[in-house]
């Protein structure tokens, strides 16, 4: 078994790194514009106009309640074919992008990881406590102001630990990538066990990549929070928060 | 002790099963096969049992003039079925592999499913050539092909430069075929001749000629007998010679499939 472990992990290091670095890629591009997409239609989703937050609520609900693999198969499969029975696309410049599964995988990856982070960030948002917003605004900022001040930073502050969570979340599902012929992490893997037959060592290696790469998040975004949070922590504050006796 | 029981019990058998081998003399053999492997072998509406494996099982026995009778069994109960000599031979598409060959033995291969690349009609893929890879012919083309199987990994170690797409399943490489994905696909003939003349594969064929190296595919589907029964199985390999050289193999291989040779190597 140790020997089959080292045997894997020698033989099929490229395989594994490869794997390694796509599942990265595509962990990193779906968070960064995920969040990117969420926050405005997060904003919209507390909107109290219907029409405003009818759209984001329509698309949250979408994504959130469908299958990721089904996402994945309509957006590659579905969209693939309609794009590829276009007149005259197969010869146009556009098509060396457009028939690469690369883009078809990032764009649900990013979709779905934005609709989840939408509505963390909608929780976050709403329970921003009112005392604040109602402050700031007799302090007469604008609502775009009082956004970027106050709201933000507070709903960061709530939604951290659900936001990392979520992040961590992605990190596996982007291992559904190998169904549509990415070569990741999961799909190295199994590349490796039609190889050698060995699926308890393929997998282990996977895992374990899995795992370091999770510890690695997990130790980088407790630093982040940890940073978030450093107004709590200051004694001033505390001192402030009992004088006012906790009603801030 | 008990070792000596269990070698002498062995060796009473082992007598005793060859006795009644020669004793039996073939004169009359019983052959199983699956009748769930169409066109190989299956049932038709009148209940027979038809097909490839049919069709080549009858005439190997009358090759070898002995009589002959085909029963169906299920797959799975297939090799004990076989061990408990219910039957003493099974023609049923069964692959030689070393796990089998640890119950039970093998005639040579009566046939494969040689291995095809499907493009667009026109292309020509030659990745194969007078028993040889040729390195550079998938160059700058995108190959799909279903993952774990032989044919994904006779593409990954012999084309460095080609860029292959590791499908979950056939159903799948063919549908980014049709998209326009990919510029051709590897698979089993058998399973691609049946797509290219439906309609979703109007526009694609055959783009090279059908290959079935052993090295990469292994040994193709022999007969399976039972271990102490070589007479038998001198017998049938015996019958396959005659059969593949006075062509009457050839005849049942291409009434059931015409582009495709069942015999290759």
């Amino acid at each position: 078994m140790f020997e089959d472990l080292i045997y894997v992990l020698t033989k099929y290091d490229t395989w594994l790194w490869q794997g390694f670095l796509l599942t990265l890629q595509l962990l990193a591009v779906s968070v960064v514009f995920g969040t990117l997409i969420a926050i405005p239609l997060a904003v919209a989703r507390v909107s109290k106009l219907v029409w405003v937050q009818a759209l984001p609520f329509a698309f949250i609900y979408v994504f959130r309640g469908t299958p990721l693999i089904a996402q994945l198969f309509m957006m590659y499969y579905g969209c693939g074919q309609l794009i590829a029975n276009i007149e005259g696309i197969q010869d146009h410049w556009s098509w060396t992008y457009l028939r690469d599964p690369y883009w078809y995988c990032l764009l649900t990856f990013v979709l779905n990881t934005a609709a989840y982070m939408a509505e963390i960030m909608r929780g976050g948002i709403q329970n921003v406590p009112n005392g604040e917003i109602e402050a700031a605004r007799a302090c007469g900022m604008r609502p775009a102001t009082i956004y970027r001040r106050i709201i933000f930073p507070r709903m960061w502050q709530i939604i951290w630990p659900a936001y990392t969570n979520d992040v961590i979340f992605t990190l596996k599902a982007t291992s559904l990538a190998s169904t549509v012929t990415m070569m990741e992490l999961t799909g190295a893997a199994r590349k490796i066990v039609a190889r050698t037959a060995l699926p308890y060592e393929a997998f282990i290696s996977a895992g374990v990549i899995y795992l370091i790469i999770v510890y690695v998040l997990t130790f980088g975004f407790k630093g982040i929070e940890k940073y978030l949070r450093r107004n709590e922590n200051r004694k001033e504050n505390k001192s402030v928060l009992a004088k006012a006796g906790g009603h801030i | 002790m008990k070792n000596w029981i269990k070698v002498a019990t062995a060796a009473a058998v082992g007598v005793a099963l060859s006795a009644s081998a020669a004793s039996a003399a073939w004169e009359k053999v019983v052959i199983a096969t699956e009748g769930a492997y169409p066109p190989f072998n299956y049932v038709d509406k009148d209940g027979k049992l038809q097909g490839f494996d049919v069709d080549f099982a009858v005439k190997l026995c009358e090759t070898a003039g002995i009589e002959c009778e085909i029963v169906a069994q299920d797959w799975d109960g297939i090799i004990p079925g076989l061990l408990a000599k219910k039957y003493d031979a099974i023609i049923a598409q069964m692959s030689i592999t070393e796990e089998r060959k640890r119950s039970i033995d093998f005639t040579n291969y009566y046939s494969t499913t040689p291995a095809v690349f499907v493009g667009k009609e026109g292309m020509s893929v030659e990745a194969w050539k007078d028993g040889a890879v040729v390195e550079d012919a998938l160059d700058g083309l995108v190959i799909g092909v279903q993952r774990s199987t032989t044919h994904s990994a006779f593409l990954e170690d012999n084309f460095p430069n080609a860029e292959i797409r590791m499908y979950d399943t056939q159903d799948n490489a063919l549908l980014d075929l049709t998209a326009g994905r990919i510029d051709a696909t590897l698979a089993d003939s058998g399973v691609l001749v049946e797509w290219v003349k439906s309609d979703e594969g109007k526009g694609y064929a055959f783009v090279s000629d059908t290959f079935a190296p052993k090295e990469f595919f292994g040994e193709g589907a022999g007969i399976g007998i039972r271990k102490e029964d070589q007479d038998l199985k001198e017998i049938l390999n015996k019958a396959l010679a005659e059969m593949l050289a006075n062509g009457s193999y050839q005849e049942i291989n291409k009434k059931y499939f015409e582009e495709i040779n069942l015999h290759p190597n």
